[in-house]
């Protein structure tokens, strides 16, 4: 375990300074995740138009460097992609922190890919996984317009 | 006593884990076990296990003599008038649960106050939760002040002729803040306000003594006190104990029981439905008796040089914000460090070998009104040396390093 491998610079950068976090007007999807275990929470806003297309997204929330850079990575990834599209990331990306060792989607640029291979450093620590992917279930539930609260703890 | 002695007792800190020497700063949420503790549960499992009060074969009458001297080790320990006013329950939170369910059913209506503080730990509310939502009966929480306390006055501001019973912490597992917990119970019983005693970090860091303290109920977490987990006590004055109705019904409970009706057994096993944790509740012994070893003033002394040492170490660390200032205070440091989240705190000593908690402790009434999402704490215990602060206070730095601090 490198502590180096899972603080990069990146993820300090997003994690002080997150993108896209607020809360926008006009969001027509939306949900929330939080992680019982640690009282982290996240809030995610986006707005799809009539082409299904995420044309924009925001979240409010607070967490460790691990959860904030992790939200805020998503958010810039996802913005002006199809919903379509936005799934395939997103499934991509739960797969990476888990157990793959590199994205497979084709719809991420490299210098993307890259980007979010900042978070894989996750895996060596198991019981920070949740922090990483806590925002990134939260959209999914936004996008099938779930009710229920997403929880880490399930 | 000599510390490194008494560390040399306990396994874990025999071998590296993860290529570092151990600095367990998580007490407050469990403690190391003593050597004796361990081989007491291998050695019965091997040597003498029997099911308790029940069979009369040898290894019964031994299993069942060996489960009852806990029960007189602790009502010794603790100075309880009377050994039956001590019940074996799953942990603390089942005692509590225990407290909560029979007196609910018997003493609490709709309109009824449970009188808690706003520092108790989930335990301590979340039962009586269940009541609020079966009764409609009411929770009071009496305030702390700026320096994390909560105050002879503050509890008194909340009692009304509605309170039915209080039941605070004895030790915040968060402030450190050691309540008044003599003085509660005076002014309690002179309304005739019994009172429960949440002792999970009272039991391991403090002297106890019932009959001078006077509570109704006091509840003990074993794994805490460097015993087995799956094994908390319930103390409860005599009365209590014959006037409340049986928590959880099965064997080992009754007396009798027939189609038409069942009447239950005697103290103590009225409350002890179904096979214990025996072999827990016999290696207890062994955690009391190395207790009592060392002496618990002793214990209190030397943790109270580690707090002094700890607090002025960690107040000259830049960045570091210690929460709370209670001025009787037990082994407990709960700080954040100004840009890093707690998580990022733990995971970042982790590497070094420094084991603390993030989060919120169980108490996130408390931390709301601290307006925190979550704090860094580090908890002590028997085995801990100024070392460990000095590496708690080096690993503190790494921190900040990495955050550019």
């Amino acid at each position: 375990m490198d502590l180096k491998d899972l603080y990069q610079e990146i993820i300090l950068d997003h994690g002080k300074n997150p993108r896209n976090l607020g809360k926008f007007d006009n969001y027509n999807k939306d949900a929330k995740g939080n992680n019982p275990l640690c009282g982290d929470n996240v809030h995610v806003y986006l707005r799809l138009n009539e082409n299904k297309k995420v044309e924009d997204i925001a979240f409010e929330g607070h967490g460790c460097a691990i959860s904030m850079a992790s939200a805020s990575i998503m958010t810039d990834m996802v913005r002006g992609k199809e919903e379509k599209e936005v799934k395939e990331i997103v499934t991509d990306f739960l797969g990476m922190i888990k157990e793959k060792d590199s994205l497979e989607t084709n719809i991420l640029k490299e210098d993307e890919k890259t980007k979010l291979m900042s978070l894989s450093g996750v895996k060596q620590y198991p019981m920070r996984v949740k922090c990483a992917t806590l925002s990134w279930h939260t959209l999914t539930s936004a996008l099938d317009n779930s009710d229920q609260i997403v929880k880490t703890e399930d | 006593m000599n510390i490194d002695d008494i560390k040399r007792e306990f396994p874990i800190f025999d071998d590296k884990i993860q290529n570092n020497d151990l600095v367990y700063l998580d007490s407050a949420n469990s403690s190391q076990k003593p050597r004796i503790v361990v081989d007491r549960i291998y050695d019965f499992y091997t040597k003498e296990f029997s099911n308790v009060g029940r069979s009369v074969h040898y290894l019964a009458v031994a299993a069942t003599n060996l489960y009852e001297q806990t029960r007189v080790s602790v009502q010794k320990y603790i100075n309880a008038k009377d050994k039956d006013e001590i019940v074996f329950t799953k942990g603390a939170t089942e005692a509590i649960n225990l407290v909560a369910n029979t007196f609910g059913q018997k003493y609490l209506s709709e309109g009824d106050e449970v009188l808690l503080t706003e520092l108790e730990h989930h335990s301590n509310y979340v039962p009586w939760h269940f009541l609020r939502k079966a009764k409609n009966i009411k929770i009071e929480f009496a305030e702390i002040n700026d320096n994390g306390e909560v105050t002879l006055e503050a509890i008194e501001k909340k009692i009304t002729n509605k309170t039915k019973i209080i039941s605070v912490s004895h030790l915040s597992n968060v402030t450190g803040a050691i309540l008044p917990i003599k003085e509660i119970v005076q002014l309690a019983h002179s309304k005739n306000i019994p009172v429960l005693i949440d002792g999970c970090q009272g039991a391991p860091h403090l002297k106890l003594d019932m009959q001078d303290i006077d509570c109704d109920f006091y509840a003990i977490s074993g794994h805490k006190m460097y015993g087995p987990t799956g094994i908390g006590i319930l103390y409860a004055k005599k009365k209590w104990l014959e006037d409340l109705p049986p928590y959880q019904g099965g064997g080992g409970m009754i007396n009798e029981v027939k189609k038409e009706g069942i009447t239950y057994g005697e103290l103590p096993n009225k409350y002890e439905a179904g096979t214990m944790a025996t072999a827990q509740v016999i290696a207890f012994n062994e955690s009391i008796k190395f207790m009592e070893k060392i002496g618990i003033q002793n214990i209190e002394k030397h943790e109270k040089e580690l707090l002094d040492y700890g607090l002025e170490k960690l107040r000259k660390n830049n960045s570091v914000n210690i929460i709370g200032n209670p001025k009787e205070k037990g082994g407990v440091i709960s700080f954040t460090i100004e840009g890093v989240h707690p998580h990022d705190i733990a995971t970042i000593l982790d590497e070094d070998g420094v084991a603390i908690r993030a989060g919120h402790h169980c108490c996130q009434i408390l931390h709301d009104k601290l307006n925190l999402p979550a704090t860094a704490r580090a908890s002590f215990g028997v085995y801990n040396t100024k070392d460990d602060i000095d590496k708690l206070d080096e690993a503190i730095n790494k921190c900040k390093k990495i955050f550019n601090l």
